[in-house]
């Protein structure tokens, strides 16, 4: 499944947030998205996910513009993990992730056997299958995006978007949530704030400011100490790292 | 990370995890069955014990004797060896008033649980719309002031009904931005609306021509199912019907929009109008029981939390037993208001908070309940 937003625009009163960014997005691939905060990155991710409508320019999937699809449609080709869920009234686990079956069910129709496989396999799949019956509110922070990205995987949708999904969790758990991600074979894209991590997960990133893609390609080609020290006013070291054979930036001094 | 991501192979050791599994779920779902089944005996028996209390007390068997021979085909096999006087108290007075306590009940537990749903928020009420204080300005008119006179003895129950919906669609029509509605927005239109048209019912109040008109006023606003008759039965009925069973087929959507805005537009729920569908049915269900019962506080607030302390949050589970417990306390409160001071009555808003605020007091105290505050 591939997610084309082209010239795509959205502002708020008068202040331009994105200013006609076009991206590409092939299947299968990692996409990132960097950039200091308040570039737009957010925006961006929601005029893509359809919970904002861009002002100006397109946002197609697989050639077919997304606002011509049903909410419903939407949601079965596309799932969304946010940084974290403020929760008003409680769920078991099980129960957050059946809510993934929601765009498959149609009003009467009640839930099958199918739906129930696909909810344990999801569950499977993030390693969440002891905590069905765990309240969710009562786990940690780790626990909560993988019971979210379980959520995603039981939407059966081929593109899952990430804003910034491992916020507030520690090295461990960014580590274990990208690997588990980057494993899932399904078109990604993610807002990132660790330059790291997303030289080491993406396939392709996009850095953005002030609205606008400044740069893309390939995380080896567009991590240099210009870009860095351009966009993030930051001093770096760049190098390829010995072991695991990518991008690996060290942060000297703030400009 | 590789032992969180387990390869499944179907040893035996997995087979019994499943069966294990389905064993608690099957369980689970025996318990739920179970304790609507109960609670399902419980409204029977209320019914029931409503029907004998009063000033003349009356057999079990006799009440549901009266009752069923009014069926058309039970009527047939059932010997009348009651009294005419029996008869009028039981299907003229009493039992109009209980079934009427019923549905008031089932119609504003099922709207709290809309309410504190769409506004994402535990302290929201079947009035936090605005819409008792609408009610409340064309009552006092019509007790007061004798308004609307074409409408002759059903000009309280229509007079109410009208302010409910100008106050909603004056609520609707502040909270709306660009064609869409805001949470926070809709609760301070709620809020505002309320405290204007209270201010005008309290106006009104105070030209009251004579003294005995404001008790009847004040009765009102407290709620009260003293006036229940058999056609003020089958509108709201039909309308807490119609809303509640649509709200059971979109149960899913229900559970889906209490994981935010967001969240739930990324989930496939039409999220503009789902929210201005939920608004218009529970306006429409809090005006048209308002309309017959006043408004009765606390109900619409307490039985929601009540049912998800105990049986969760999911709203395919929520709603009926919200129904059968909201049905059970109104009943319960109809008959205290009837015989604590009989042959005086009570508000029964005034029964509804005195025994709801304790209780929801104990439940605040509660540390296993969080209503929806997020930590444990």
């Amino acid at each position: 499944m591939r997610l084309t937003l082209k010239d795509v625009a959205y502002s708020i009163q008068d202040t331009s947030i994105i200013e006609d960014i076009s991206i590409q997005i092939k299947a299968k691939q990692f996409v990132g998205l960097i950039g200091p905060n308040g570039s737009g990155k957010s925006t961006l991710l929601k005029t893509a996910s359809r919970i904002l409508k861009p002002h100006s320019g397109l946002v197609h999937l697989d050639g077919q513009d997304l606002y011509e699809l049903s909410p419903k449609q939407t949601a079965q080709e596309m799932s969304v993990v946010s940084q974290e869920t403020a929760l008003t009234f409680d769920f078991s686990v099980r129960e957050m992730v059946w809510m993934g079956r929601h765009p498959h069910k149609r009003l009467f129709q009640s839930d099958t056997k199918e739906d129930r496989m696909i909810v344990d396999a999801a569950l499977n799949r993030v390693g969440m299958n002891g905590f069905k019956e765990r309240s969710f509110m009562s786990l940690s922070g780790g626990e909560k995006q993988r019971v979210l990205i379980a959520r995603a995987l039981a939407q059966e949708a081929n593109i899952i978007i990430l804003d910034e999904p491992t916020n507030h969790l520690d090295i461990h758990h960014q580590l274990q949530l990208l690997d588990l991600v980057k494993k899932l074979e399904v078109t990604i894209l993610a807002a990132l704030h660790d330059l790291n991590l997303a030289a080491m997960f993406c396939d392709y990133l996009y850095v953005i400011q002030n609205g606008q893609v400044v740069s893309s390609g390939t995380p080896e080609t567009v991590l240099t100490t210009e870009l860095i020290r351009e966009v993030f006013g930051v001093e770096t070291e760049i190098k390829i790292h010995p072991i695991t054979h990518k991008t690996h930036i060290t942060f000297l001094a703030h400009v | 990370m590789e032992q969180l991501l387990p390869v499944r192979s179907l040893k035996k050791g997995d087979n019994d995890d499943i069966t294990q599994e389905r064993l608690i779920e099957r369980k689970a779902k025996r318990r739920f069955q179970l304790l609507l089944l109960l609670f399902f005996c419980a409204l029977v028996l209320s019914i029931t014990f409503a029907l004998t209390l009063g000033p003349v007390k009356m057999s079990p068997i006799t009440v549901w004797k009266i009752a069923l021979s009014h069926l058309p085909f039970f009527g047939d096999y059932i010997d009348v060896n009651w009294s005419q006087a029996q008869e009028r108290i039981i299907w003229d007075i009493r039992l109009p008033r209980v079934l009427l306590g019923a549905v008031v009940g089932a119609g504003l537990s099922v709207v709290g649980v809309v309410i504190q749903a769409l506004v994402r928020n535990s302290l929201a009420d079947p009035y936090i719309l605005g819409i008792s204080s609408g009610s409340s300005v064309a009552a006092t008119l019509v007790i007061l002031f004798g308004a609307l006179p074409i409408f002759g003895q059903y000009a309280l129950s229509l007079g109410a009904f009208i302010g409910a919906i100008v106050a909603m669609v004056a609520v609707y029509l502040l909270a709306q931005v660009g064609g869409r509605i805001q949470t926070t927005r809709l609760l301070l239109a709620g809020v505002a609306i309320s405290m204007i048209l209270s201010a005008v019912t309290n106006f009104i109040v105070t030209l009251a021509p004579k003294e005995s008109g404001i008790r009847g006023a004040m009765f009102w606003m407290m709620g009260s199912l003293a006036g229940a008759k058999w056609e003020y039965i089958m509108i709201p009925t039909v309308v807490v019907l119609v809303g509640t069973f649509y709200l059971l087929f979109h149960s899913r959507s229900l559970n889906v929009l209490l994981m935010g805005e967001e969240a739930a537009a990324t989930l496939g729920v039409n999220i503009d109008s789902f929210r201005k569908i939920l608004i218009i049915i529970s306006s429409l269900l809090t005006g048209t029981v308002v309309a017959v019962s006043g408004s009765i506080g606390f109900i619409g607030l307490v039985v929601p939390h009540l049912v998800r302390l105990l049986i969760g949050t999911d709203h395919k589970r929520v709603l009926p037993f919200s129904i059968l417990i909201g049905m059970i306390l109104v009943i319960w409160s109809d008959v205290c208001a009837r015989m604590l001071l009989a042959p005086q009555e009570l508000p029964i808003g005034v029964v509804t908070a005195l025994c709801g605020g304790p209780f929801f007091i104990w439940l605040l105290r509660r540390s296993s309940y969080s209503f929806g505050g997020g930590s444990k």
